[in-house]
């Protein structure tokens, strides 16, 4: 049994739907029925729904204003949950079983709106309002309830469920629409053999030949369609994309693509294309007209409600009006004609109406009314009625409707063009952006390119595809396109619109509800050009992009500012033609995908000693907690173990370059701040790397093996970037130097053992290499094996403590890490974390560049001036460092800082201020950059840079941390064995 | 994102190649003599043309060289991919071929 509504606007026979498969869904909690074939749209449309949603701003009640892609008007929200989608445009949301969809931006309910206050006080509202509210009292009076109030959906609040995929795919030729013109160029490019993708956003392809009542051949357009995909299919060198919409074009003509899923595992589908041309067959998109209250349910674009009529055999209304400025509004008079539904009038502004029209409309009942406009509307959910007035505002009268079909002409989908950097040209016979110049490699056919005649758009389609099949040597043959036996009416003798310019209260823009009003205003406030008056207006910004609307706009604009629509020009069209979703864009990388984890040689080792791993780039160890202690205490009791007997430390991330060659000692000498030349085969050096600028952007220990051999330890997060800025100065530049550079830092596993104790340790696991420190003195390397494997030996120290750096095959890793574990037992082995190893060199005031140095810190500012003035031969940097600004007094230097109470806690980040008890406001004296607890010195220690820090040793200084005050005094960074006894062990 | 031909593996997604700036830059030899004015020149001094622009770019995440390009800055086309040392024209084109689609 029926219920009151249900498919009471459905004819009883036509359509492209399947009448069998019956579909249930609900709309706002309500139960309806469709057919499998139809949209959300075409489905409520059949069970009498008239109200979709609530607009933007004003909260009006709104139906469906189009039947496709470019809706402004019907967005609304599909499923539920985190799988939810808001502002959904739903004459593209194809009817499933089950389908829940909700209205938006309405509260409490779809038909009693308390937004619609906002309507109702609309003159305190207009465009930019908020701006002004900056003014007086404050913004943040009137924050909270824009942002509430702010918005069309609801933002989700989990996690997608979905999956998304991502294709990379190459093609001869990329045809952008499957209507008429894109069917006729893939039949005629794919004959020929060349690869070609034909891409369709909706779920069928044939275009405008499932819409009309077209006829190929006597037989219905929708049936030639077909019989040329079941061509397309069988050909090899052809992939069909249908429900695939091309998001963008972009350098190169690389083009994205969105596919949508049906009864796949992943939800959308991002495509990225390389085509060799692109053939643009877009079709184009009606527009609507302006006039007061033009924005009421059941006003709907003339071609969609001949597209609700044919395709879906769905009536929108009983009692319609069509209103127009061209021919082609007239073929929906025919069409309802057609179906038994009488058209009371047609509105033409036009003064002179085609006789052939004339003649065919007299049979039909349907009155025309020329030079003639509509005036206002009535009907809050859903028109009831028209009143007209001549174009000299002489009122004509109203009449009743339910439906009123405009048409203000028809704009070619031109955006893929635009994005390609194609230039447009204003067409006054058809008042719409025609394309103009074509990039490289794109073509155009068909009403995307103004042609509204569809025997002349087979035609352009097929000579735009013999021309590329050509360009590749492709020999292609006719098409014979099939004969148009019936035609539709097509858009000619468009006539600009003419606006009644003292009524405000007609809408320009439907989706961000912009009226002629706050177009007025724009002007008025001086934003004229078209991108300043778009951005003013918001008009276009929605997320119809002004599809329906913004030709209209631009030509409103130039008649309130006296100027061409085509001096006005259009906004500039950019990527995504339609909403991706953001998920879409990511694909697979998100969670574990969304970057490779780097896992040390010994990592399993590191796990079994319960390390509580941070991501350094690598998964590293921060420290080792025990039970019962927090990383804190693990800290402390680690860096107090490495002093105290031994630690090890897995250093296996740091940054291994072999730099090799006759030149290599040349090479490097030009890239460090330090003296490479005279560094002996088997010694170490620390060494800075400045950019040209002069500022540190690594330091490390250099290693020479050999007169031709160096092993360069750059900075573990850092080694690419090293690396390759070696590279482009050996091959852009300095051709003659002989030098290779090999990145060989995951090739081998490192470990630092470090402590009083080391020696021991290094001695218990056995090597051939002579440990005693006449023989291997501190900054010294040598091979040989240690537990019989192939290992390189260098004595560097981060922690100051006496330190053997032991090299191993990666490979080796785990196994060796386990060996000096178990040979380190006697001697009370810890292993250490980097948190600890960061404490531990702050005790030695070591710096840790990108902590104690920023982007404007020189070699002099951290106590290596000495060194760095006294090389004479040129290095990357030298000249900058006697720029003024780097030599001149106040600069901030490195410095040690004890705060007065051994126990107050001492932040990063925290400024200094020049003296004891200081007050803010004042202008910083320096900051702090690292500090730590110090457990072998049982008190909180710190660095930090000061201005002129150096002579400011025994001072005392106030840090500002947020609202805390507390003094300390400026000391020797070196803080913990400050003869470097140890080191010399 | 364009499509770069590198001389040694063929026509690539941009996302394998790294930038490196404008092209035929030479480090001075005697930099201590030079003035702060000829200094900065040399530092912070580029061509910043409305057309072609003369460039370096590395294949990094391919075979790792360098070479050079010619570039539009206005509609991003290659006119030109030379080797790093040679001079832009030096490989004269057959008319018709596009330049970037050779390579070596």
């Amino acid at each position: 049994m029926t219920r009151p509504g249900e498919n009471s606007a459905r004819l009883a026979e036509g359509g492209l739907i399947s009448r069998d498969k019956i579909i249930n869904f609900q709309f706002n909690g309500k139960g309806y029925r469709g057919y499998e074939g139809d949209t959300l749209a075409s489905a409520l449309l059949a069970n009498g729904v008239k109200v979709f949603g609530r607009s933007f701003k004003y909260h009006r009640p709104r139906g469906v204003f189009s039947a496709g892609e470019e809706e402004p008007c019907a967005l609304v929200e599909i499923g539920e949950g985190n799988a939810r989608v808001p502002t959904s445009r739903a004459p593209v949301v194809p009817l499933s079983e089950g389908l829940v969809s909700n209205s938006q931006n309405c509260w409490p309910s779809i038909d009693f709106d308390v937004g619609r206050v906002i309507d109702f006080t609309h003159a305190l509202w207009p465009a930019g309002f908020y701006n002004k509210t900056f003014k007086w009292p404050s913004w943040h009076t009137w924050e909270g309830m824009i942002r509430k109030s702010a918005g069309l959906g609801r933002p989700l609040t989990g996690p997608d469920p979905d999956h998304y995929e991502h294709v990379n795919a190459h093609c001869d030729l990329l045809i952008c629409g499957g209507g008429p013109a894109g069917l006729a160029a893939a039949l005629t490019a794919g004959r020929s053999g060349i690869r070609v993708m034909l891409v369709e956003q909706s779920g069928d392809f044939g275009g405008v030949l499932n819409a009309e009542r077209i006829q190929l051949n006597h037989k219905a357009g929708y049936e030639w369609a077909r019989g040329a995909i079941t061509e397309l299919e069988g050909l090899d060198n052809v992939m069909l994309l249908p429900g695939t919409t091309v998001s963008g074009v972009y350098d190169h003509n690389v083009t994205t693509l969105l596919q949508t899923g049906h009864n796949t595992s992943w939800r959308e589908c991002y495509w990225t294309v390389r085509p060799g041309h692109i053939l643009l067959t877009t079709g184009s998109i009606e527009q609507g007209l302006i006039f007061p209250n033009n924005d009421r349910p059941g006003i709907m674009l003339a071609g969609a409600v001949r597209h609700y009529l044919n395709r879906f055999a769905v009536k929108p209304g009983d009692k319609v009006i069509v209103a127009t400025n061209n021919d082609s509004a007239y073929q929906t008079v025919f069409d309802l004609a057609h179906s038994n539904v009488e058209v009371s009038a047609i509105i033409d502004i036009r003064d002179e109406i085609n006789d052939s029209l004339r003649r065919r409309l007299s049979g039909l009942g349907t009155e025309i009314m020329s030079s003639a406009r509509i005036s206002d509307t009535r009907g809050t959910k859903g028109i009831n009625s028209v009143r007209i007035e001549g174009l000299d505002g002489k009122d004509l009268g109203s009449r009743d409707c339910d439906l009123l079909a405009v048409s203000g002409g028809w704009a070619p989908r031109v955006h893929l063009l635009a994005h390609a950097g194609g230039r447009l040209r204003f067409d006054k016979a058809s008042q719409s952006f025609l394309p103009g110049d074509l990039p490289n490699d794109i073509s155009i056919a068909g009403s995307a390119n103004g042609t509204a005649d569809l025997v002349e758009t087979f035609a352009e389609a097929e000579r735009a595809a013999h021309a590329i099949c050509d360009s590749l040597g492709a020999s292609s043959k006719p098409l014979q396109a099939p004969e148009v036996t019936t035609g539709i009416v097509e858009s000619r003798s468009v006539s600009p619109m003419r606006l009644d310019t003292t009524k405000h209260r007609q809408w320009i823009d439907f989706a961000h509800d912009v009226t002629f009003g706050d177009a007025e205003l724009a002007v008025r406030e001086g934003f004229v050009s078209v991108e300043h008056f778009k951005r003013y207006t918001t008009t276009g910004m929605s997320v119809d992009q002004g599809k329906t609307g913004n030709l209209n706009a631009f030509i409103v604009l130039g008649a309130l500012t006296g100027r061409e629509t085509g001096d006005v020009g259009t906004t500039t069209f950019r990527p995504p033609y339609s909403p991706v979703t953001a998920g879409a864009i990511v694909g697979r990388n998100v969670s574990e995908f969304y970057a490779p984890r780097r896992y040390l040689p010994a990592h399993t080792v590191h796990q079994r000693l319960n390390a509580r791993f941070e991501d350094y780039d690598w998964q590293r160890p921060d420290c080792y907690p025990r039970q019962g202690e927090t990383p804190e205490d693990a800290i402390q009791r680690e860096a107090r173990m490495v002093r105290t007997s031994v630690g090890v430390f897995d250093n296996s991330p740091i940054g291994k370059l072999e730099v090799r060659g006759p030149d290599a000692a040349e090479f490097l000498n030009r890239i460090y701040m330090n003296n490479v030349l005279t560094l002996k085969p088997g010694r170490a050096r620390y060494g800075l790397m400045l950019n040209e600028n002069g500022i540190i952007i690594d330091d490390g220990v250099f290693v020479r093996m050999a007169d031709d051999h160096f092993l360069v330890h750059a900075t573990s997060a850092g080694v690419a970037r090293i690396a390759s800025m070696m590279e482009k100065w050996l091959q852009c530049e300095w051709m003659e130097l002989q030098v290779t550079v090999d990145d060989m830092t995951s090739q081998w596993a490192n470990f630092t053992i470090a402590g009083p104790r080391a020696r021991d340790v290094l001695a218990a696991l056995g090597t051939d290499i002579d440990i005693s420190t006449e023989s291997l003195p501190h900054m010294a390397m040598a091979t040989g094996t240690v537990t019989g494997i192939d290992a390189r030996v260098v004595r560097v120290s981060f922690s100051g403590e006496l330190s053997f750096e032991v090299n191993v095959p990666a490979r080796f890793g785990a196994g060796f890490f386990e060996a000096i574990l178990e040979s380190g037992k006697a001697f009370d082995i810890t292993p250490y974390g980097i948190e600890t190893l960061m404490l531990l060199r702050t005790e030695k005031g070591y710096l840790h560049v990108g902590s104690d140095t920023d982007g404007s810190s020189t070699p002099d500012d951290v106590g290596w001036g000495h060194v760095a003035r006294k090389k004479a031969a040129d290095y990357i940097g030298k000249r900058s460092l006697f720029r003024e600004g780097n030599m001149e007094p106040g600069r901030k230097q490195l410095v040690g800082l004890e705060p007065l109470d051994p126990k107050q806690a001492v932040r990063p980040g925290a400024h200094l201020l020049i003296g004891k008890d200081r007050q803010a406001p004042a202008e910083t004296d320096g900051w702090i950059t690292s500090a730590a607890y110090s457990p072998n010195l049982d008190r909180q220690i710190a660095l930090g840079v000061l201005k002129d820090g150096r002579e400011k040793d025994g001072e005392f200084l106030t840090v500002c941390d947020e609202d805390q005050r507390f003094n300390v005094k400026v000391v020797s960074p070196v803080f913990f064995d400050p003869e470097n006894l140890r080191l010399k062990g | 994102m364009m499509r770069i031909s590198c001389p040694w593996c063929g026509k690539r997604d941009q996302d394998e190649f790294q930038f490196g700036g404008e092209a035929h830059i030479e480090r001075p030899a005697n930099t201590v003599g030079m003035s702060d004015t000829e200094w900065a020149d040399y530092l912070f001094y580029r061509e910043n043309p409305m057309g072609v622009h003369l460039e370096r770019w590395a294949h990094s995440f391919g075979c790792r060289q360098w070479f050079n390009v010619a570039r539009n800055t206005v509609t991003h086309e290659i006119s030109e991919v030379y080797l790093m040392g040679e001079q832009p024209g030096a490989r004269r084109q057959k008319s018709g071929e596009d330049a970037n689609d050779q390579a070596r």
